[in-house]
């Protein structure tokens, strides 16, 4: 159907842009080794000098830690309701349905200064103190989506006589759920916590609203930039976020391919 | 004994089968259960938010106090329409954020076509994963790469420099954003174009050659209207995300490229004067309202 040229043009076209796409986080993983502590480039040597003196940065660990508290907490509150949601909205139309899915997926559709906002003036308003579990509420609301998402489609692909077959051979409902359901539904559920896990763990905007005077590592690194101090660390930060974000999704990638016990065709 | 138990045990076996049957067969019965704790969540937690951030929108502060006060008036309205920095704000926003998507769909289109009609099933997986994880690698981190690479001494005027060309300032200005947040969002459009785009019967462009359709023709007229609704799927994200940033004009863009997003944190976070940050949010909430009611009018809801 294409002419070669067309071809050809098409797969200059897609090559440039996953370079358009990869360049910039090649760049910033360079930038970690620069022994220079001025950001100019190219780089003026390569050091791992300030992997280390990142490691023992206190301000750093205490950001990583509770990025990963409210990472943790957050991932299992979303994995209890978001499932919950699921169960509850698939198979079963019911008045409002509509309704319920549009709400529960707004968190993710509304830009996050709003959720942002309407949080932080939703806690002033019951003089709640910001703290930990203020980050933690902002996190669960969205990553429930992501995990209701995840639940929900494979729900929708397992077909309905995989649980009437169990029950018809005997099983009860716990056992059903023991040995049919939970193995069709886990690879869903483990892909939903790591793409909650990286959401919560690099999120920003909402999280400078929520978050009052502790940083979670995103904002710790939001602060050092704009002031442009500690670059160099930063630098080191950035190139292991970029690692710790993309392995899990990577993992969630490969295991929402198989799902579980059941392959669709 | 044993026959005992087994009759003791013979009842509470068949009630427990009967109760799971009746809650696999009444979808009521497991929504009753299930559904309340996601949902209290959501409207306890988060809805309620919304509404009293509208409503706190009405409000004031006392410039004495800087206490809340509950009068209900439009005077922050009436400064966001009147005062014409908001309003040159409020149309620099948009206007990134629509020249973003625009450029999003350019970049992503041909990307989109190469994915899903001419790769090979092993490349296609390939470029899915590419495409995928820079969107989740870390966010901060490539606004941050961008800031480097556009910097007076960075990467762009030393490539310019090494082939002889002028350098370039355009670190901490409009189009320094617009680039940005071309890179950052473009992953946003492509997927959905290519879910769109995968769609599409091999057959209706053989039937097009066939009938006589040039490239070009068939590009128009086929796999452009049929990739529509994906293009509008993919700007939803790309005009929301642009519309509700303020990270990115902080870190690359200048002192004169302030977003709606910036004054609302500024007003929150400096001025702690939330009624007006909450007037000043209503503007994207409103222009996004409009976008996904024209969007679902363009079939996007079914490309998503």
């Amino acid at each position: 159907m294409e002419t070669r040229a067309t071809r050809f043009g098409l797969w200059t076209w897609t090559v440039l842009v996953v370079l358009f796409l990869y360049l910039p986080i090649a760049i910033i993983v360079v930038y970690a080794f620069n022994s220079s502590n001025i950001q100019s480039w190219p780089i003026s040597g390569f050091t791992t000098k300030w992997f280390a003196s990142t490691w023992h940065n206190r301000e750093v660990r205490e950001a990583l830690v509770l990025s990963l508290k409210a990472a943790l907490v957050a991932t299992s509150i979303a994995l209890v309701l978001g499932s919950a949601g699921a169960f509850a909205v698939s198979r079963f139309r019911f008045f409002g349905r509509e309704t319920i899915s549009f709400v529960f997926v707004l968190p993710l559709a509304l830009p996050g200064i709003i959720t942002g906002m309407a949080l932080n003036s939703y806690f002033g308003f019951w003089g709640w103190q910001l703290s930990i579990w203020t980050i933690i509420v902002g996190h669960a609301t969205f990553c429930v989506v992501i995990v209701y998402n995840n639940v929900i489609a494979r729900l929708r692909r397992t077909s309905p006589s995989l649980v009437e077959a169990s029950m018809d051979l005997g099983a009860d409902g716990w056992q059903t759920f023991r040995f049919v359901t939970f193995p069709v539904i886990s690879t869903a559920l483990v892909s939903g916590a790591l793409l909650a896990f990286a959401l919560s763990f690099d999120e920003v905007i909402v999280t400078t609203f929520t978050a009052g005077a502790q940083n979670t590592l995103p904002l710790w690194i939001f602060g050092k930039i704009r002031l442009g101090q500690q670059l160099p660390q930063v630098n080191v930060v950035v190139a292991v976020i970029i690692a710790l974000t993309v392995i899990p999704v990577y993992l969630a990638q490969r295991l929402s391919r198989e799902s579980g016990i059941l392959r669709r065709r | 004994m044993a026959a005992g138990a087994d009759t003791a045990g013979r009842p509470s076996w068949a009630a427990r089968r009967r109760l799971s049957a009746a809650f696999w067969r009444r979808g009521w019965l497991r929504g009753t259960f299930l559904l309340p704790p996601p949902l209290a969540w959501f409207a306890l937690l988060y809805l309620t938010a919304l509404v009293v951030l509208l409503i706190s929108s009405f409000w004031r502060v006392d410039p004495f106090t800087t206490e809340l006060v509950h009068d209900w008036n439009l005077d922050n309205f009436t400064r966001i329409f009147t005062e014409p920095v908001y309003r040159t704000i409020a149309v620099r926003t948009i206007g990134i954020a629509a020249a973003v998507t625009i450029t999003d769909a350019i970049i992503a289109i041909p990307f989109a076509y190469f994915m899903a009609r001419l790769a090979s099933p092993r490349t296609r997986a390939a470029l899915f994963v590419l495409v995928l994880l820079p969107l989740w690698a870390s966010y901060l981190a490539r606004v941050y790469a961008w800031r480097l690479i556009l910097a007076k001494e960075g990467v762009l005027n030393w490539t310019l420099a090494q082939l002889g060309l002028p350098t370039v300032g355009i670190a901490y200005s409009n189009w320094a954003m617009w680039i940005v947040f071309s890179y950052v969002w473009l992953p946003f459009m492509i997927l959905p174009v290519y879910a769109a785009m995968e769609r599409i019967p091999d057959s209706y462009l053989e039937a097009s050659t066939d009938l006589g359709a040039k490239g070009w023709r068939t590009t128009r007229s086929i796999v452009l209207p049929l990739a529509f609704p994906g293009i509008v799927a993919g700007s939803i994200f790309t005009f929301a995300l642009t519309l509700g940033d303020y990270i990115t004009p902080t870190l690359v863009g200048g002192a004169s490229s302030q977003f709606i997003g910036n004054v609302v944190y500024s007003s929150v976070g400096i001025a702690n004067n939330v009624p007006f940050a909450a007037a000043y949010a209503v503007v994207p909430l409103a222009v996004m309202g409009v976008y996904l009611l024209v969007a679902r009018r363009l079939g996007a809801f079914e490309a998503m």
